[in-house]
């Protein structure tokens, strides 16, 4: 344990802490992560009440549960309580809300739904299961698309024909496109995200400083690798540069993982759209089989309703999101929505920025309004 | 879900279905190494693990800042390793 004790260090936290300020003090930035670990880890370790108030963390759309829309969620609901069918999801996924309940509560009704920690588990249940058809609900950014892939591909040279996805893959690019394209969103540089990183490596962020403008810094997720990117950030802006830096050179490479990009590419194409909750639809955002792993693709094998719902009024998901609001100032947060009871899916997943502000914000919030009012 | 877990290879034991054994938090599980083919995955290299798939090899220095930054997010990590070892990679 003799690193740990040398990266936790709160003197180099501190150092980082002052180099911010100092190099913030002649202004005010807004920097936005897309990635729903370091979310997480900004709440858990009140990083934003260390920084100075002239920057300004916007929590984007890194959490893959967090952008479901609720459409896709009535559309696993009715593969989920179709006769015969056993539905396989990551736990994080059971209580995300559809229009009309979640897949927790199509479980109670009777819906065969298991919960499995990978698709190879889900395969698995195929296997032992030959009288079922065994679905197994398919999210993630690149980090687990490759996983669901290759999986996909075992299914094939294995002759389980009783075994299909459906799929909710999305892909981190797109996104971070649309929110430059935001008319009213002034960002002045992203914090880079960490594992979907290790997958697809650093060039596919080039586009963000050199058609957009903007600095981008690839971070870990301790709480001084998200210091240290935030340094670099404000580094690049006061020297007038931007390009994309690799604060994380402990996981990710410039190329990524090539296999895994190889696998993924085999098996799935894009989508020409995908709605993203609280964003809309976003061309060629999401990734489906190919025409060859058809006999796989749960979407053509169920009639799925396949309706756009729209998100409750109440629910401000989509502001915060797209980092319009803060997650305390949406209408509902903390009184009609929480985690025991979310109406949005940014209060589901322990890494969406509502959660994590409800479980670990409010006090340094409620310290921080009797100091002098909220931030 | 999205938590990538470090766990130390004990042994490759079926190459043609990419499988390995894998210490995690003091658990031995299965784990599939298809996807990190080309970086010649051997016994006692550490890799980050992502819905039962190693997605990067990692050194042992970042394997115990991964785990120790995991432990302190307590409840998350604690599920993602519980789903681990619940889980039947065969």
């Amino acid at each position: 344990m003799r690193f740990v004790d040398e990266y936790r260090d709160p003197a180099a936290a501190r150092a980082l802490v002052a180099r911010i300020t100092e190099l913030a003090s002649d202004g005010h930035y807004k920097f936005m992560e897309i990635c729903g670990g370091h979310t997480h880890t900004i709440y858990r370790h009140g990083i934003e009440n260390l920084l100075p108030t002239s920057v300004e963390l916007v929590h984007g759309p890194g959490c893959p549960v967090c952008v479901i829309p609720m459409g896709r969620i009535d559309d696993a609901i009715a593969v989920a309580q179709t006769p015969g069918v056993i539905f396989t999801s990551f736990g994080d996924m059971m209580r995300v809300p559809g229009s009309t309940g979640s897949l927790l509560g199509a479980k109670a009704q009777g819906a065969d739904v298991r919960i499995v920690y990978s698709p190879l588990d889900a395969l698995r249940v195929a296997v032992d299961n030959p009288d079922r058809h065994v679905v197994f609900f398919a999210v993630g950014f690149e980090t687990t698309a490759p996983s669901t892939a290759a999986t996909v591909l075992k299914a094939r040279q294995d002759v389980v024909m009783n075994f299909s996805i459906f799929s909710n893959h999305v892909t981190i690019v797109p996104p971070i496109k649309a929110i430059l394209e935001f008319p009213d969103l002034r960002l002045d540089g992203f914090i880079g995200p960490g594992h979907v990183s290790t997958v697809i490596g650093q060039r596919p962020y080039r586009f963000v400083a050199e058609e957009y403008g903007k600095p981008f810094v690839t971070a870990g997720f301790e709480p001084l690798d998200i210091l240290q990117a935030i340094a670099m950030l404000l580094t690049q802006v006061s020297e007038g540069r931007c390009c994309v830096e690799n604060q994380y050179t402990r996981c990710v490479s410039e190329a990524g993982n090539p296999r895994a990009l190889a696998i993924l590419d085999e098996v799935f194409e894009l989508r020409p759209q995908f709605e993203w909750r609280g964003l809309g639809l976003i061309p060629r955002s999401a990734l489906k089989l190919r025409p060859e792993f058809v006999q796989w693709d749960a979407e053509l094998r169920f009639e799925v309703p396949g309706v756009r719902v729209a998100d409750p009024k109440a629910c401000q998901c989509g502001e915060v999101l797209k980092g319009a609001i803060k997650p305390w100032e949406c209408k509902v947060f903390g009184t009609a929505c929480t985690p025991e009871t979310p109406i949005g899916t940014c209060m589901v997943s322990s890494e969406g920025a509502c959660a994590a502000y409800y479980n670990f914000g409010r006090l340094h919030r409620e310290v921080a309004v009797t100091m002098g009012g909220p931030r | 879900m999205c938590l990538g877990i470090p766990g130390e290879v004990v042994e490759l034991f079926d190459s043609n279905r990419h499988l390995a054994k894998v210490d995690v938090a003091g658990v031995r599980r299965n784990i599939n190494i298809d996807l990190l083919e080309d970086e010649n995955v051997a016994p006692g290299d550490w890799v980050l693990i992502h819905v039962g798939f190693a997605m990067a090899k990692i050194d042992e220095r970042e394997a115990q800042r991964a785990l120790e930054g995991l432990q302190l997010m307590g409840q998350a990590y604690t599920d993602e390793v519980r789903a681990v070892i619940e889980s039947q990679i065969a």
